[in-house]
């Protein structure tokens, strides 16, 4: 099975190994909105495999579709051989699910939580004491099993959520922003430890996530999803080689003028400038160093005075950005910003 | 099967690691048993009684001497003479008196002269307990000052002979049943509702649901849990309750197996019965606001306070299928009046048909999927 899909579409092909997961024109419909738009990829057997986007782009329908929590409404799952639609309990023997909220029950020991769901997944009695054991020395919470759940740290929670999703040994993993919520250091901690469990368990994984690091680091391949539509796919090198422009270079001046943008894109080598105002601007060009020393020359020129420059290498930020024409922080912001209504006073 | 224990396995173990949630369960019952029980099963006593004599006849003499027994034996009030009519109107009217007693001028000659004697008085009838207390202690002194001196030897008036079948059946005692069933009641709101929505909104059940689990399993695994819970509750209340009240069912071990039986068929109609409100619900805020309604249209009307034959006809068209009517009809059986099977197995009938009816109605509304 070919990975299909649409944009960086050329660069998408799956490894030329079995597809673990198989996606063909998948769509999901509420009523009259499209949560899912016609959507295409496959996932290779032992891949790690990326779906990206913002809050409401549709990643966790397309997980929920695919591990047989909502019904397909067009098009076609395969996940480990078996349909979604058709086979929904042998897809459900072998997956392990993470769902994004810690639905362990913190009333219960580490231990009951994974015997209990050991029970769920039909572990023969002999073998349920062993995957325990197997699990929580996989997650490094051996030491914790008699512990109750609620007084484990939130990475110690999420960690027992992972194995819990292991106790089975699925082939197949999915995770649904299994980060979110977590300290810097609690978060490269559960990276470390999916790349570990993929190798030692020959784990294919699908990850839901809106962190960019997260996604460049962990990811095999990634898959941007925006409005329900897949937008781009392929590795995380293929995606930033993909962007027109190797370098980004992030200027400020220390005022706004609107001159500047057709200033800065008529330079050689500029493809695409980008205001987030306040006289800030993201310039992607092909090459760095000879843009900066362009804009430093027509600031000195017409008198301006820079605040900042840097120059970097194309991030998967600017990959987002050119894909869906806005940055993936923007969408972060705005929810912050419903969340928390402007204080009194000031000024948003 | 070994999916469904896993179930109610995970239900169980979180019932007993939350203590809380199990003294709330009796908690409530056991305060109402004593309070209720307590503050309305007793006589009316230690009232505040004006007396205006304006006769101070020999007559009026005898009338006080009533008083005084009433004061000494009964104690429903004591007297506390007045001078003034319009001061004890006005004292009963601020509430400083329950009642006033006026004996007006020329009492004793117009009892001697037969000539319509009176005795008046003035009560607070804002309150119907008290009044009706007092009304009828009146009632109870002016006939027997009515009752003639000399006996005839043959009683001409017919008397009402009562035979009670059981035992003095206080406040305390009548409060039972409606307390056992509570208990399970709220048991299963708790653990059925409240509990049930929290952890679907928590997305518990959304682990659940990527499993292999099937929907009977899991519909059935709840519910057992659930009935298990309710049961719990309804039998520590019901021998909490009944050493508290006195009742002796605890030393009967066939009246504790109707019991038990009764406990058994009662948790699974309520349980069922929960399940079919809160299948299709998502909001955990649901049960708690339906707490007040449910209670007000299922308890209420049972029975459990006031007879239901003095019921409107459309009340007790819905006592005929409200679940708590044959619960509390069961419980009086067994706790008050030791009936027996015989009394109970249309109770236990129409519950277990119910609860089982409730659940085969929910199942196929329960979604297997988000």
């Amino acid at each position: 099975m070919s990975a299909v899909s649409h944009p960086v579409m050329d660069h998408g092909h799956a490894p030329a190994r079995p597809a673990a997961i198989a996606v063909e024109h998948i769509w999901k419909r509420y009523g009259d909105f499209e949560a899912v738009k016609d959507v295409n990829f496959s996932v290779a057997e032992g891949e790690i495999f990326g779906l990206l986007g913002p809050n409401g782009a549709g990643k966790s329908t397309l997980i929920r579709m695919m591990t047989t929590l909502i019904p397909v409404t067009a098009g076609k799952a395969v996940v480990g051989g078996h349909d979604v639609s058709r086979d929904p309990d042998d897809v459900r023997c072998a997956i392990g699910v993470i769902p994004q909220a810690m639905t362990s029950d913190p009333d219960l020991t580490v231990e009951e939580n994974l015997s209990i769901y050991a029970k769920l997944y039909g572990v023969p009695r002999g073998a349920r004491e062993k995957n325990i054991s197997d699990v929580l020395d996989a997650v490094d919470l051996a030491k914790w099993r008699g512990a109750q759940t609620k007084t484990l740290s939130g990475g110690m929670r999420r960690r027992l959520e992972i194995a819990r999703g292991l106790v089975h040994n699925p082939r197949i993993f999915f995770l649904d922003e299994p980060t979110t919520g977590l300290d810097p250091v609690s978060r490269i901690a559960v990276w470390e430890m999916l790349n570990k469990l993929k190798v030692t368990r020959n784990l294919t994984m699908l990850i839901t996530t809106h962190y960019m690091e997260e996604a460049d680091k962990l990811c095999d391949r990634i898959a941007i999803v925006d409005h329900g539509t897949l937008v781009a796919l392929g590795t995380p090198v293929e995606l930033k080689n993909s962007v027109a422009g190797a370098n980004v270079v992030e200027v400020h001046f220390d005022r706004q003028d609107d001159a500047w943008q057709g200033r800065m894109e008529s330079m050689d080598g500029v493809t695409s400038v980008v205001s987030e105002g306040g006289g800030f601007y993201r310039v992607i060009t092909r090459s760095g160093s000879k843009t900066t020393m362009e804009i430093v020359e027509l600031a000195a020129r017409l008198g301006e005075t820079l605040t900042s420059l840097s120059v970097q290498n194309t991030t998967l930020d600017d990959v987002f950005i050119h894909y869906t024409g806005r940055q993936l922080r923007d969408e972060q912001v705005k929810a912050v910003t419903f969340a928390l209504p402007p204080r009194p006073g000031v000024r948003p | 099967m070994n999916r469904l224990l896993a179930i109610v396995e995970r239900e169980m173990r979180k019932f007993f690691r939350s203590p809380s949630l199990m003294v709330m369960s009796l908690i409530s019952p056991i305060l109402q048993l004593v309070i209720m029980g307590n503050a309305f099963g007793g006589k009316i006593v230690g009232t505040h009684v004006a007396v205006v004599d304006q006769d101070h006849g020999p007559q009026a003499v005898k009338v006080h001497e009533a008083f005084d027994a009433v004061a000494a034996n009964i104690q429903t009030f004591s007297t506390i003479e007045y001078n003034n009519e319009v001061q004890a109107r006005e004292d009963v009217r601020t509430g400083k008196i329950d009642a006033a007693v006026i004996i007006p001028p020329q009492y004793s000659r117009r009892v001697y002269a037969q000539d319509a004697p009176r005795i008046g008085i003035v009560v607070d009838n804002s309150d119907l307990f008290t009044s009706s207390t007092l009304e009828s202690e009146m009632q109870s002194l002016v006939d027997s000052l009515n009752a003639p001196q000399v006996q005839d030897r043959l009683a001409r008036s017919v008397a009402l002979e009562v035979v009670e079948l059981y035992p003095y059946v206080n406040y305390l005692k009548f409060l039972m049943p409606a307390t056992v069933a509570l208990s399970m009641y709220i048991s299963v709101m708790i653990g059925g509702g409240i509990l049930y929505l929290d952890d679907k909104a928590r997305g518990v059940h959304e682990g659940y649901l990527v499993t292999p689990i099937t929907k009977l399993e899991l519909v059935f695994g709840l519910n057992i849990a659930g009935a298990i819970k309710a049961m719990l509750a309804g039998i520590s209340l019901g021998v909490i309750g009944s050493l508290l009240a006195g009742l002796s069912v605890v030393f009967h071990p066939m009246q504790m197996l109707q019991l038990l039986a009764l406990i058994v068929a009662s948790s699974i109609a309520f349980n069922g019965m929960m399940f079919l409100f809160m299948v299709r619900v998502d909001d955990p805020l649901v049960p708690r606001a339906m707490f007040g309604v449910l209670n007000t249209l299922l308890f209420y009307p049972s029975g459990a306070m006031y007879p239901t034959t003095s019921f409107p006809k459309w009340l007790q068209a819905l006592t005929i299928v409200d679940p708590f009517t044959y619960v509390i009809h069961g419980l009086k059986a067994v706790l008050l009046k030791n009936g027996g099977w015989i009394a109970i197995w249309q109770d236990l009938a129409f519950l277990s048909i119910f609860g089982i009816a409730s659940l085969l109605v929910a199942t196929p509304l329960f979604k297997r999927t988000l």
